[in-house]
């Protein structure tokens, strides 16, 4: 029996622009998440400072990249804007609204989507690939037909051929094939916003570059806004218009990408970028550009919590937490006191308009 | 073949794959060790149940004159107990109590010690606490004891020594349904579907439970054997079945005395309780090993 | 000129089981004293179990080895447990990926750098203990002499590197195997290390061969890169050969998909599919599936293994041709 019936219309209707083009969003406040630790029996009782007064936005159809070393935090406030880890204290806004308030938590889990690092944990072993990606779709109320239907069509707009994958478990495809899973089944809500985090990490070179490109047409057909979570530096770089560096729980330098690139403001920010190989082999380092390793995030140092590493430490550094200030202009900004004038660093601009140039010449 | 319209293809029904389970039961029907137990499993258990149209000799009259007899006894293949009752007639008829003995109170703890478990782990914070400290309660008493306790409490009987071992037998299950439970509920999968707004319910129900009833499967399993030689030990003490019911443990006990005069029938129901519990064990193993299919 | 210190001639490696896998497939390999060769591959391509092969770490049990692996002229394959034992730590070490799981979490990495001095030299404990603080000094530990005494899991990923590759030189051996050291580190520990490594080699005068998926990497540390996929060596070469003008297909489109320095939006180019599965000995070009020059020969048989100059040598129908492919 062939029954070849028209296409089902389209089901679940991406969530309406509510602010129109001006209103971000993503707008994230004074987010914050300290988790206890140790506490036990006579222990003493820590603190460990995952995210620490994060405040950031993200526009419309705009992908922000988040870079950072392990304990930074980065992946803590993934979960917290998917509301997957309640939050100490912060606002998030997405579209203008929060949840709760006039926005459902239903409605919210369509608008905002996660794909994760490790592409065999995030899917259901039992599960086939048809049934991992109609799963969200069911969940909204969606007909286990239409739901399978429409796994089937994002299978192939993923570039999986739905005959050949629907009906496969997970661990019978490669660590690619899974990522593209993932990214189907993210997009099954047809959401707004989507959170890669570390999704192309784990993934061979070759096929690394695949999978961006599929992200590249996939918001481009979509219409899709990216948080963009990567340890790479130059993947960041590809994907991302703005960058978020954050260090130890805290947003240390933000700005779009070519400003932070061509002249970074914090010396976090310029370790880091040191620090990514050269491709070039007549272009070795020859020196690291900063020692040691990232400090513990349980009671991270005080005052700025880069002091500890950084070259340029003056006294002030240690007693004051240094606010994200504006570089140049109102784009890029660094939370760093030799930006802010008079902070009291030696190195600090004078006047209100500092020159870039003379922190970056200050660079060995 | 395969160019089939897109619209055909999302008309077409949809082909179920060969599912988890099946790809274990063919991985576990080829492991030879697990087949054999199997297959003594169910001679044992088809015995049992059609004992009465077997035509073997009534399990309860004895008889003074040959008690005692040894194993190859023309007309008595596995000789006679000390009262003179066939044994190969008790041992099948006694199988009928002993499994379900053994096996009823693993069923009923794997049915609430999974739901606890599940709940524990899943849930976590205070319902974790509350339930798990409570199952550490029952953890301070040895099996045995525990057992011993409270059929001695309850008074004996077959339906006493089910209870007291369900209860033995759910702490053990739920600490290993919550433990399996706990690091299932910390894959990115069960985050995926917390964020695609599913509840609770549906997630343990689509997500969880068969990722860990698999894990929990097998330990019941192995369970079947201890509760075999429980069940037995509380016969043995006399708190389980009665005499002159036939049942493994209890015909340990009236058979040591004739330890010395027959050996070899005084061993026989060790040997079924021994028998049963191995081939209980080796299929644990089995299925372990067959339900880990990324190997 | 001496005979190479690693000579591997037409290695093959085969995993039996359930499912049987051609894991390598034909390497031949050389490395010269005071070389460092960079072994680039993806994840199956062979690379890591090469290097097990090279210190006889794979499980007897599975393992069917064919070929011939010789270090410093002792036939590896054919040694006994007790020369074996010997060799380990003597003449060859190895660094790996994880070192939370290599270093034994129970004795202190002061402990197990003399146990590792005591065994191999027969050095007394204070002698050995004396190694054991000046190869932490040896890998910059910050107050080493209070190291000494520290357990695996009380330092950071980078100071448990160090710490693994002081035990691994503790015995000063000809080659060091370096499998991923770098991969699990942040990138700003990971070029602290890569460093370190650098000059380790430097002052020792020893050979390594660096195994990496990550051609970032290779171009900070080797002289010459042996290019693998599926169990095959592709391409060898210099460095700079095989950064600036690969000649496989396969490297050729490594290099061209890297993202570094790629326009943002423009999009990358890739090499199309998966690598091959390995349940069969390779009959033809394993690449040629996804290979842009495939022509019917390559599907055919198996390709050949050209040499262009001394140490450089492409496994492709291309390469025969005197034009070069880019």
């Amino acid at each position: 029996m062939t029954l070849i019936e028209p296409l089902p219309e389209p089901i679940l209707e991406p969530l309406a622009d509510i602010g129109g083009p001006a209103q971000p969003l993503l707008d994230v406040k004074n987010l914050t998440k300290h988790f206890p630790v140790g506490g036990g029996f006579l222990a003493e009782k820590k603190t460990v400072r995952a995210v620490d007064d994060v405040s950031f936005s993200i526009a419309k159809g705009e992908t922000v990249g988040i870079v950072g070393e392990s304990g930074c935090g980065k992946s803590t406030t993934a979960r917290l804007l998917m509301h997957l880890m309640p939050r100490n204290a912060g606002e998030i806004l997405f579209d203008g609204e929060t949840v709760g308030g006039t926005l459902g938590m239903r409605d919210f889990r369509r608008g905002m989507q996660m794909v994760f690092q490790d592409s065999y944990a995030s899917l259901n072993p039992r599960l086939t690939i048809e049934d991992s990606i109609a799963f969200g779709p069911k969940v909204h109320g969606i007909a286990d037909r239409d739901a399978r239907a429409l796994a089937r069509e994002l299978m192939d707009k993923v570039g999986l051929r739905p005959e050949v994958f629907a009906n496969r478990y997970p661990h019978e495809v490669s660590g690619g094939q899974r990522q593209r899973v993932n990214i189907a089944r993210a997009l099954a809500l047809k959401p707004r916003l989507v959170i890669l985090d570390e999704a192309v990490s784990a993934l061979d070179k070759s096929v690394e570059a695949q999978v961006l490109n599929l992200l590249t047409d996939l918001k481009r057909e979509f219409g899709l806004t990216y948080l963009f979570i990567s340890h790479d530096l130059n993947v960041v770089r590809y994907i991302s218009d703005r960058v978020l560096v954050m260090y130890l729980g805290q947003v240390v330098e933000l700005g779009p990408v070519d400003e932070v690139w061509d002249g970074p403001a914090h010396p976090y920010t310029r370790a880091l970028l040191a620090a990514m190989p050269a491709l070039d082999p007549d272009q070795r380092t020859q020196e690291p550009p900063i020692t040691g390793d990232p400090p513990n995030p349980i009671d991270p140092p005080a005052g700025c919590r880069f002091h500890t590493r950084c070259s340029f430490f003056e006294p002030v550094c240690a007693e004051v937490c240094p606010a994200l200030s504006p570089v140049a202009g109102g784009a890029h900004s660094a939370a760093c006191h030799m930006v802010i004038p008079g902070s009291g660093h030696s190195r600090a601009p004078q006047s209100l308009a500092p020159k870039a140039g003379d922190i970056a010449g200050a660079t060995p | 073949m395969s160019a089939t319209s897109d619209a055909a293809l999302q008309a077409a029904p949809v082909q179920k794959a060969r599912g988890y389970w099946a790809t274990v039961g063919r991985r576990f029907s080829r492991d030879k060790v697990s087949m054999v137990c199997a297959a003594v499993l169910l001679a044992i258990v088809l015995a049992a149940i059609f004992a009465p149209w077997l035509g073997l000799a009534d399990p309860y009259q004895g008889s003074m004159i040959r008690r005692l007899r040894h194993i190859g006894t023309p007309g008595y293949l596995l000789g006679t107990d000390e009262l003179g009752r066939d044994m190969l007639s008790r041992l099948i008829y006694g199988g009928r109590l002993s499994l379900l003995i053994g096996i009823l109170p693993v069923v009923l703890a794997f049915g609430i010690g999974t739901s606890l478990g599940l709940l524990a782990g899943y849930l976590g914070g205070a319902v974790n606490t509350i339930i798990m400290r409570t199952i550490d309660v029952f953890y301070a008493f040895p099996s045995v004891l525990l057992a011993i306790a409270i059929s001695g409490v309850l008074g004996a009987g077959v339906v006493n020594s089910i209870v007291s071992l369900t209860v033995v037998f759910v702490p053990q299950i739920t600490r290993v349904a919550e433990s399996v439970t706990t690091s299932v509920r910390n894959l990115d999968f069960v985050d995926a579907a917390r964020a695609s707004g599913a509840g609770a319910i549906t997630i343990m129900r689509v997500h969880m439970l068969g990722n860990v009833l698999g894990p929990i499967f097998v330990y019941a399993t192995g369970l079947i054997s201890v509760s075999m030689i429980l069940a037995s030990g509380l016969s043995f003490l006399g708190l389980g079945t009665k005499p002159p019911e036939p049942e493994w443990g209890l015909m340990l006990n009236t058979l040591r005395t004739a330890i010395y005069v027959n050996p070899g029938v005084a061993a026989l129901p060790g040997v079924m309780i021994f028998a049963v519990s191995i081939c209980f064990n080796m299929l644990s193993d089995g299925l372990r090993s067959a339900m880990d299919i990324r190997n | 000129m001496n005979a190479p210190l690693v000579d591997i001639r037409d290695l093959t490696i085969r995993f039996t089981g359930e499912r049987t896998v051609y894991a390598v497939n034909g390497v031949s390999l050389s490395l010269g004293e005071g070389e460092v060769l960079g072994l680039l591959g993806e994840s199956g391509s062979g690379k890591s179990v090469t290097m097990r092969a090279l210190m006889r770490l794979l499980p007897k049990k599975r393992t069917v080895i064919s070929g011939s692996v010789a270090v410093a002229g002792q036939d590896v394959l054919a040694m006994d447990d007790a020369t074996l034992s010997a060799f380990r730590g003597r003449t060859v070490s190895m660094i790996f990926q994880e070192p939370a799981l290599a270093l034994d979490p129970v004795y202190t990495i002061g402990q197990q750098i003399a146990e590792s001095v005591k065994r191999h030299e027969g050095a007394s404990h204070a002698t050995a203990t004396a190694r054991a603080l000046e190869m932490l000094e040896l890998v910059r530990i910050p107050s080493a002499k209070r190291r000494l005494d520290a357990y695996p899991h009380e330092m950071s990923g980078g100071m448990r590197q160090r710490a693994m590759i002081a035990l691994a030189l503790a015995c000063k051996p000809k080659i060091l195997l370096a499998d991923e050291p770098t991969t699990a580190l942040d990138a700003t520990v990971q070029i602290q290390i890569l460093l370190l490594l650098r000059e380790l080699q430097r002052e020792m005068g020893m050979s390594v061969i660096f195994v990496t998926h990550d051609i970032g990497v290779a171009i900070e540390i080797c002289d010459k890169v042996a290019v693998m996929y599926a169990g095959q060596i592709v391409e060898t070469g210099t460095l700079g050969d095989i950064v600036r003008t690969p000649r496989h297909p396969y490297p050729q489109g490594l290099l061209a998909s890297t993202v570094h320095g790629a326009r943002r939006g423009a999009r990358l180019q890739t090499i199309p599919g998966t690598p091959p599965s390995l349940d069969q000995a390779p009959a033809a070009c394993s690449f040629a599936p996804r290979c842009a020059h495939a022509q019917q020969r390559c599907t055919e048989r198996l390709p050949p293994d050209v040499e262009l100059a001394p140490g450089r040598t492409v496994r492709c129908v291309l390469a025969e041709n005197p034009v070069p492919a880019s």
